[in-house]
């Protein structure tokens, strides 16, 4: 398949090993940002390939993850609203709230209807004029261009129904945070591809300006991840600590400007609420001015006090303090079947996809 | 005839009596059905007889390839030919929601007679009911079937053994796609077709040419994946698969990396896995490869001593992970 293949050739990733053995010399810990990436990293069995020294940690960026208990326990309160739809992307659907989750509720009769773009909530809306829609608006940069230009044309269309229960996220201030935390030891990042075709690099360049840490931009075909930890070994046998980009053909420093004024078009900075992590200023979006009458937290229903399960490591996951293996419920009383955590919902939760394949 | 099925088609009445004397008779006519007592007086053919039964909720009704009633056929018919059993009748059940059109019932007819026909097997009961809107979705099949297993032959996901060779009979993943791109937001274009087919006469000859075949499987609903992952943990064996070996389509990869899917897990409606011996695994592949169906076959993997109740996968890059079997993920209904 073009495009596909050619990142997937056996001769140059074998190649690309014997490099990354040749110049890593000593004990390193990578964290991958991004989920997708841990997925990749088990999927073409690029960990064992790796010298046993080279130890990934996986990072925050699952959006279904590290949204918290509270936005799912009003999802489910809205949801429960006579005449009210909840459009989710599908994930959602199986997260564990305090005591309930959206499938649950729409066992019971609730209108939650999964969508797969920002765009057909718009659509839910115009077609159900007589009912309120909530979008349970989640994602990082990768997604939040569609939230925006969905609630610009609710806007522009006079969709009075629309509403937006918003939990969007944003990576690199999640970054600083958890440098700032100093609980974990890192060497260096693998930052997702995807947000930076977004947003470009320059939103990363403090990890190497104030933390002295090298970063590389990594795309996500096995040839994409090897360059990527070949290039964070080079660097830091070479005691340099910069932020390359290696998914050149794809990502360019100033991101993709159209995207980027749509969000900034809707959307204002803001500090957002992380599961696990709990409040970090500048790491969400909030509704611009004009926008607000669309916010879902102004419709009034009563939510349940938020509660986690207390022995699940979710937070410390997401954190990569722990592993999904330091966890006593994980395959025992955790599975995807059976998720406690948001991190065993998710396809590209890290519990869910060490169960997977370890 | 009204051009709607009504709730009172299924009333048991006159409309009922219309629906079979003048929709379902013409199309399945046969010595077993026609006296249409209430129940069929089957022909024993001696020896052990494979009994098996499946529902069909696939949505759509039509798609690419076939339609819910080619798939009821099918279905059954490769259930009872995985044990070895040469199919000989079927039961056939509707459950329609009132308002399906006549015109598509008669289409799902259709393929149930030319698919039933090309396997060599005959509808010899069935029933109907109806039920009001919303209670079902169009149309639900139930097919159950009965055939006679060939003698000498002793198929069984228990029987694996160290060394033998894991062979598979085409592309995987094709009946998932073509029904996937037919579903609201996902109209691709291509012009992929559901697998869906009878594997009774591969498994024939197969059979006839290796009779020591261990065991066969067809990988439906959870892939390949789920399906060598079962017999692994039937037969208390490991199993290993090349990624590099396993047939699939430009366009099934295709639609699979844009959806995040993994065809390893996607279903199939006409492929089969078969375990054989090592010193059977040529001449199985070249009976398999001379055969309509499976045309593309492939050895893919082995089966192993060590991690018993696993499998793993070399993958194309010269790296190595489990293969689990199929958990938690958000299919849509496919068969």
């Amino acid at each position: 398949m073009k495009f596909i293949d050619e990142f997937r050739d056996k001769e140059i990733a074998q190649g690309l090993i014997q490099r990354i053995r040749a110049i890593s010399s000593r004990p390193i810990q990578l964290m991958e940002v991004c989920g997708t990436h841990t997925v990749a990293f088990f999927r073409y069995g690029i960990r064992g390939m790796l010298p046993a020294h080279v130890r990934l940690i996986s990072g925050p960026g699952c959006p279904v993850c590290v949204t918290p208990n509270r936005d799912i326990d009003l999802a489910v309160a809205l949801s429960r609203r006579k005449g009210l739809i909840i459009a989710i992307f599908g994930d959602m659907m199986r997260v564990p709230g305090s005591t309930s989750s959206l499938q649950k509720e729409k066992a019971e009769g609730g209108d939650i209807r999964i969508i797969t773009s920002s765009l057909e909530a718009l659509q839910i809306a115009r077609e159900n004029p007589g009912k309120e829609v909530v979008f349970f608006a989640i994602g990082f940069e990768t997604t939040s261009p569609t939230i925006a230009v969905a609630l610009l044309q609710s806007k522009r269309e006079h969709i009075r129904n629309l509403y937006f229960l918003n939990s969007q996220k944003r990576i690199p201030s999640t970054i600083r945070t958890l440098l700032q935390a100093e609980r974990i030891q890192i060497d260096g990042f693998i930052l997702p591809g995807h947000v930076s075709t977004i947003i470009g690099s320059e939103p990363y360049q403090f990890i190497s300006s104030e933390f002295n840490l090298p970063a590389v931009i990594t795309g996500f075909e096995p040839l994409d991840i090897l360059q990527g930890v070949w290039m964070l070994a080079r660097q830091i046998e070479e005691k340099r600590a910069s932020l390359e980009i290696q998914y050149k053909r794809v990502v360019h420093e100033k991101g993709n400007p159209v995207a980027i004024s749509k969000i900034d078009e809707a959307f204002e900075r803001d500090g957002a609420l992380w599961r696990g992590l709990g409040w970090i200023p500048d790491s969400g979006y909030g509704f611009r001015e004009a926008l607000k009458d669309r916010d879902a937290r102004n419709l009034e229903v009563e939510v349940e006090p938020s509660k986690e399960h207390p022995g699940c490591l979710c937070g410390e996951i997401l954190q990569g303090i722990k592993a999904p293996t330091d966890c006593s419920l994980f395959k025992r009383g955790c599975s995807p079947e059976n998720p406690i955590g948001p991190c065993m919902v998710s396809l590209e939760g890290t519990c869910a996809t060490y169960f997977k394949y370890l | 005839m009204s051009e709607k099925i009504l709730l009172a088609h299924g009333s048991g009445g006159r409309l009922t009596h219309d629906l079979v004397r003048e929709i379902f008779l013409p199309h399945l006519s046969n010595p077993f059905i026609e006296p249409l007592d209430d129940s069929a007086r089957l022909v024993s053919q001696g020896g052990p007889m494979a009994f098996t039964t499946d529902s069909y909720v696939v949505n759509p009704i039509f798609f690419p390839g076939g339609d819910i009633g080619k798939l009821a056929v099918c279905g059954t018919i490769n259930d009872l030919s995985m044990v070895g059993a040469v199919p000989s009748y079927l039961s056939l059940s509707f459950i329609i929601e009132e308002g399906l059109s006549v015109e598509d019932l008669k289409r799902v007819l259709f393929s149930i007679r030319d698919s039933s026909k090309q396997a060599g097997v005959c509808v010899v009961t069935g029933d109907t009911k109806v039920v009001e809107h919303g209670a079902a979705d169009q149309l639900f099949l139930n097919t159950a079937g009965i055939g006679w297993i060939r003698e000498g032959i002793h198929l069984s996901g228990l029987n694996a053994r160290k060394g033998d060779r894991v062979l598979l009979s085409g592309y995987l993943g094709d009946h998932e796609v073509a029904v996937l791109s037919q579903r609201e937001g996902f109209e691709f274009e291509g012009n992929l077709m559901s697998d869906c087919a009878p594997l009774s006469d591969l498994v024939g000859k197969m059979l006839e040419a290796c009779p020591s075949v261990r065991c066969l499987r067809d990988p439906t609903r959870g892939g390949l994946a789920t399906t060598l992952n079962e017999i692994a943990l039937m037969s208390h064996v490991g199993i290993v698969i090349e990624e590099e070996r396993i047939p699939v389509k430009e366009t099934v990869r295709g639609i699979c990396e844009l959806l995040g899917l993994d065809p390893l897990y996607l279903a199939n409606e006409g492929k089969l896995v078969a375990i054989c011996p090592p010193a059977e695994a040529e001449r199985l592949l070249e009976v398999m490869k001379n055969h309509s169906q499976g045309r593309a076959a492939e050895v893919i993997g082995r089966v192993t001593e060590e991690n018993p109740g696993r499998v793993s996968l070399h993958t194309g890059i010269g790296g190595h992970r489990i293969l689990d079997m199929l958990a938690g993920a958000q299919y849509p209904r496919i068969c």
